[in-house]
Parts: C-alpha cells; structure tokens; sequence
C-alpha cells in the first residue's frame, strides 16, 4: 500500500558519465568542436535550430524554428524524424528517457568547459 | 600468429579477408548491378530512403577521408597500414553502393567535403591513429543501427544491415589491435 501511495520509484538522476558513453553514438556524425556530418554541439543550449553559419542543413531543420533545450532536445532525440520530418538525422532515436536525460547532461556539462566556449564563440 | 603479427603485408591481407575474398551480400549486389526492383511506394518514401543513404554516404566519405589521413600520416606500420587500406577499401565499396543507389532513387549522391576537420594535432603514435579509427568504426556501427529501421524498403534496410556487420568487424579488429577486448558486450548500441 505504501508503495502504491509512493507511486513509481523515481528515475536516478541524470548523470553526465553516463552521458558521456551515450554520446559515443552521436559521434557517428558529431563532435563537440568540429562541424562534421552533423553539425557541433558546443553552443548547443539556447541555439536555433539549423543555425551554425555553413553547414548544410535540410530545409526541414532551417524551418523548424526550435530552440534547444533540454526539453526540445529531449524531444527530438526521442523520436528525430518524428519531431523534424525530412531532417539529415536519419537515426531512429534513443528510446530509454534516462539515456536521453544522462546525454543531455553530458551536453550540458560539455558546454560548460572553456573549451567549448572558445568554440562557440568563434562559430 | 595475429595477421597484425604478419610481416609480408600480401600474405596478412588474405588471412584477414579469409579464403572466400571479399563478398558482396546478395542484396547489395543486386542494387548495383540494378537486378533489385528498386521500386518505391511513392515518391515520398523513396526521398525518406535517399535522405538516409545519403546521410550513411557522408559518413562513409569521411571515413575514406580519415583512413587516408591515417595512411599518409607515416604512423601506421605493416601490416597496420595494410589493414587500415584494407578497411578504407571498404568504405569506398560502401560509398559506391550508396551513391549509386541514391541515383537509381533519382536523388543526388553526397559529394566529399572540401576538407575534414580531423583532430590531427592528437593522432601522434599508431595507437593514436587505431584509437581515431576505432572511434570512428563504432561511430559508424551506432549510425547504421539507428538508420537501418527507418527504410521503407527492406532491401535497403538489409543492405545497410551487411554494411553495419562490416563496420562493427572493423571496431571489432580495431580494439584488439590497441589492447583492447575486441567484442565488449552482447550488443551494440
């Protein structure tokens, strides 16, 4: 009954580690610093979407109009094609919310470096 | 002996390849050679499918790039060298595959960038370069595994499939040669 009344056990919380390891699958065709297939992450937060002056997006993601966060980014990683049908990101998604949550986490924790901000700002 | 251990570099590459040579999967040689009935449901379908070739396609050109930097580096020895132009030979296999078959869909194949933004300042020792290369493969194992459910067609689905079980026996190969456990886990994500 306790546990009833608790409700579901709460999710860990997002941990930028684990993060880490999930982001080895985006880079496939991202890195942090670098415009690749994919365009780079650092800069990431606060972004609009399909933005980074030269890479070539699909229209699909010039018009999307979103601005990431970690709701939006949330969102799209879930389901890419759902979110901006016609977008270059032909990856089915990351399913599991907690994997999705922990890169968020790593992305976020990425940005913060020094590193990254150089990145940024140059872009 | 590990063909990695193998001086004559003629000899590793045949023991690596295995007797049989290099096989195209059935599917894949029917897309080249355009037996395949590449017939989409609709337009739309065929331009989801060419969107993800062409995706695959970039990534394969880059990987052809990368193991070209790797081989002019000076940093590979025989047989390494051997087998990372081995490797690279088949990324181009891939890459013709997936060009030409973005042609048959009527699309445009991706073009080679200009340049590649390669961390070269980090690749210092053959460790180094094997180390890129294998973050690479797995890069490329990630990609396909996402991209092979969202084909209309299944040919295409299975043909990226096969090119998914090469990457993966690369990253596999890879590892071994810088000390690491060739084959992780179960599955590969």
């Amino acid at each position: 009954m306790l546990a009833a009344w608790m409700g579901a056990p709460a999710q860990a919380a997002p941990d930028a580690l684990r993060g880490e390891q999930v982001y080895a699958r985006c880079q496939a065709c991202h890195a942090l610093a670098a415009d690749r297939v994919g365009p780079h992450h650092c800069g990431l937060f606060g972004r609009l979407a399909g933005s980074v002056p030269g890479f070539d997006y699909s229209e699909a993601m010039k018009k999307s109009r979103i601005v990431w966060n970690d709701a939006t980014l949330d969102r799209f990683l879930a389901k890419p094609l759902a979110v901006v049908p016609g977008s270059s990101m032909t990856y089915a998604g990351i399913a599991d919310p907690a994997e999705r949550a922990d890169l968020i986490a790593y992305l976020r924790q990425a940005n913060g470096t020094p590193a990254c901000a150089r990145t940024a700002a140059v872009h | 002996m590990s063909f990695l251990q193998m001086p004559d570099p003629t000899a590793a590459r045949r023991l690596f390849l295995g007797r049989s040579g290099l096989l195209l999967s059935a599917t894949a040689v029917a897309l080249l050679s355009g037996r395949d009935a590449l017939a989409a449901k609709s337009d739309a379908a065929a331009g989801h499918d060419v969107q993800i070739l062409n995706t695959a396609l970039g990534a394969e050109l880059e990987a052809i790039a990368a193991y070209q930097l790797g081989a002019e580096s000076k940093l590979l020895e025989q047989p390494t060298l051997a087998l990372a132009l081995t490797f690279q030979g088949h990324h181009k296999e891939h890459a013709e595959l997936l060009a030409k078959t973005v042609a048959r869909l009527g699309g445009k194949p991706a073009s080679p960038k200009p340049s590649y933004d390669f961390p070269v300042q980090q690749l210092k020792s053959q460790a180094d370069v094997l180390r890129f290369a294998a973050r690479l493969e797995q890069g490329a194992v990630s990609a396909y595994l996402g991209a092979v459910p969202l084909f209309g067609n299944p040919d295409l689905a299975q043909a990226a499939a096969s090119i998914l079980g090469d990457e993966a026996m690369h990253w596999a190969v890879l590892r071994q040669a810088i000390g690491e456990a060739p084959v992780p886990s179960a599955f590969v994500s």
